[in-house]
């Protein structure tokens, strides 16, 4: 077989094998870039469809509420769609082959939350003007301000991080600065901190913070880059038993640090909700990265212990497992928030009652830890689960981006952000339903409050971020610069990796040659032979 | 309001929201399809046909030759490659195909590419090797199906 010896044999020579020839590239894009898109449109689309749903719901809220029905919901909803359009811009600039779901089921549930909000605020409205109290303040205007706070977050992560990589080399960085906003309101002075008896807030005049939210994110950039390097420590030997492979006592160092942190946020902060989520993002991640169950084992086992002991010294956790335990046992008193959460899911049944014809308002926090009881009571069952759909689809996007994504530090924290989702969601509702014990968290998106938007929004660019390194082609391989006019072939998510950078193959003679035979140098270390440059 | 048109508006908005959700699951499943290898359109099912084929007239539609690379151990176990008859470049460097977290990888470590209908390895100078099964690769040697690459704690294998 012959084989050519300049990239210009090409016109039509037989037998050229596993040689990659640029004119055939070019001459593939236009069929190809037809046939696989960035899929941006259907991006817009579900954005639109969003849209239109929020604004359907506040123009229901309004009709039930027997407001005056004004064009101004209207603008609201333009106002919403602008808001979201510009972030979509962002996203066709800074990452045009990032996952189309995530972005729309973010900001659909950011829209749901936002008309549920403004339905609370108008039935605390109008108790306020019957008991001929002052108006307290639109809690829904305040949430609008931080949407937008948030959607500046998500560009700004957009932007600055062109690719994901670059967070592992700050991942202790980001380790102690999350340490410290975690540790911070334990610190400072209650007035400070303190907000209905859990420590975890830093409040600045007006605007309170809540560190815990933005500590989940640089948690999980941290411990992705530490697994990526550490992992042999958590995978070497150790005992067989029961089916499982042990870790050696002296490997459970990380472990047991992290345990300490989880317990230490429980009895100085008073905070169920930010133990859990810390512990179990630290569980999860030590589990993908090792893919051993008894990791899971040995950190439930101690947590459990842990928890034990602080049902038995601290008080506002025995407070919350004996409501848990029988709500309605203090009906009037301690179980009371729990009880009417539970009332009012009742009372929407399945279909609900409908938007705005509902009471959500009676239970206390309904627009914050709550407002899945209030969003139950008014869509029912029907429309709860599709939320709770729509939080699985946005996780699911996260986890496929892992499993597409090529390098160990982006499957980790892709898998940590996508499972930080999940978990919140699952301990917010199953507080609220009474499956386990109560813990005053925020839902992703849905809830009143603006750490938890700004946070959530940061969270999702990143995944965004990753699921674009996953889905890109590698002939377009600096990231956040889409090459305009020649639209690069985009393989779907499995084979986006089949993909070859030209410039390997028209410089790398075909294997076989006798240069290669003569054999390489063995200590010549990292570098690859014939004096190919690096970095060109 | 009146209670019909309550009724006909709650009705309408939980359908709207489940309308949200089924058009996303069905990018979901677009994506999936796309993720089995079940559409053959993707770029690089092309290449074969493009190339001369005075030498390999059956390799169109049922060759049976390998058609995945799988990593089985490693960091990156489970992960699948699909071959198109490109080489696939081994090593710690970004661009390679797989990028090898591993301590014995060095930064352009081994490629795997097509000659015919045969697949061959061949080390590109790493400092510690690659091996074909147990013995060292020299030069470009034939890879069989089902024979385990090893590279530092990274085993690959081709399969059909």
């Amino acid at each position: 077989m012959t084989r050519p010896t300049a990239p210009g044999a090409q016109n039509g020579a037989p037998g050229v094998s596993g040689i990659d020839r640029p004119a055939d590239r070019t001459a593939l894009r236009p069929a190809v870039a037809a046939a696989v898109s960035t899929r941006r449109g259907v991006e817009l689309a579900l954005l639109g469809l969003a849209a239109v749903i929020t604004t359907g719901a506040l123009v229901l809220v309004e009709a039930n509420q027997e407001q005056e029905l004004t064009w101004a919901l209207l603008y609201l909803g333009a106002a919403y769609m602008a808001l979201l359009a510009l972030a979509h811009l962002a996203v066709r600039k800074f990452a045009p082959y990032a996952d189309p779901l995530v972005l729309p089921l973010a900001a659909l549930l950011n829209g749901i939350g936002l008309v549920m909000i403004h339905r609370i605020d108008l039935a605390r409205i109008a108790r306020a003007v019957s008991l001929g109290n002052e108006e307290p303040a639109q809690e829904a205007v305040r949430q609008v301000g931080w949407t937008a706070i948030g959607l500046v977050f998500f560009v700004g992560v957009l932007w600055l991080v062109p690719d994901h990589r670059t967070l592992a080399r700050y991942g202790y960085t980001a380790g102690f600065v999350g340490l410290i906003l975690l540790a911070l309101p334990a610190v400072l002075p209650a007035s400070l901190s303190e907000v209905n008896g859990a420590r975890i807030w830093i409040r600045l005049g007006p605007a309170s913070i809540q560190p815990g939210e933005f500590a989940k994110i640089l948690f999980v950039v941290f411990f992705a880059s530490f697994l990526v390097v550490k992992r042999d420590l958590f995978t070497s030997a150790g005992k067989h038993f029961l089916g499982m492979t042990f870790p050696r006592p002296r490997d459970l160092g990380p472990l047991l640090v992290a345990w300490g942190v989880a317990m230490a946020v429980l009895v100085f902060e008073s905070d169920l909700g930010t133990s859990l989520m810390f512990f179990g993002i630290v569980l999860v991640m030590l589990y993908v990265a090792t893919e051993r169950i008894s990791w899971v084992l040995i950190g439930l086992t101690i947590f459990g212990a842990g928890a034990f002991a602080a049902w038995t010294f601290v008080s506002r956790v025995q407070v919350r497992v004996s409501v848990w335990l029988d709500p309605f046992a203090d009906y009037n008193g301690r179980g009371f928030q729990v009880s009417q959460g539970l009332f009012g899911l009742a009372t929407g049944g399945m279909g609900g009652t409908g938007l705005g014809a509902g009471r959500p308002e009676l239970v206390p926090f309904s627009s914050t830890d709550f407002i899945f009881t209030s969003l139950g009571e008014e869509i029912g069952l029907v429309g709860i689960a599709a939320l709770l759909l729509i939080y699985c689809l946005l996780a699911t996007r996260a986890m496929r981006s892992a499993l597409a994504v090529r390098d160990t530090f982006g499957k980790l924290l892709a898998a940590g952000l996508g499972f930080a989702i999940a978990w919140q969601v699952f301990v917010v509702v199953g507080g609220v339903i009474n499956l386990i014990p109560n813990t005053g968290i925020t839902a992703p998106f849905v809830s009143y409050g603006g750490s938890s938007l700004v946070a959530n929004y940061a969270l999702v660019a990143l995944v965004l971020r990753v699921s674009n390194a996953a889905r890109q082609p590698s002939q377009d391989k600096r990231p956040g610069t889409p090459v305009p006019g020649q639209q690069a072939p985009l393989a779907p998510l499995a084979e986006a990796s089949t993909e070859m950078v030209s410039r390997d193959q028209v410089r790398t003679p075909p294997h076989g040659s006798v240069r290669h035979e003569a054999g390489a140098p063995a200590g010549h270390p990292d570098q690859a032979p014939r004096g190919r440059t690096r970095g060109e | 309001m009146p209670e019909l048109v309550l009724q006909i508006t709650r009705a309408g908005f939980l359908a709207l929201l489940w309308l949200f959700v089924l058009a996303a699951l069905r990018v979901v499943r677009s994506d999936l399809y796309a993720a089995s290898g079940l559409r053959a359109a993707a770029p690089g099912g092309r290449r074969p046909s493009t190339r001369g084929g005075s030498s390999k007239p059956a390799r169109g539609g049922g060759r049976s030759g390998p058609r995945a690379l799988i990593v089985t151990a490693g960091a990156l176990a489970g992960t699948r490659i699909a071959l198109d008859g490109r080489p696939i470049m081994l090593g710690r460097a970004d661009d390679s195909t797989l990028v090898l977290d591993d301590d014995y990888a060095s930064t352009r470590h081994a490629r795997i590419s097509q000659s015919g209908d045969d697949w061959y390895v061949e080390d590109l100078g790493s400092t510690n090797g690659t091996y074909l099964d147990r013995n060292k690769v020299s030069g470009p040697t034939r890879v069989p199906v089902g024979t385990p690459i090893r590279i530092g704690k990274t085993v690959i294998e081709l399969r059909s």
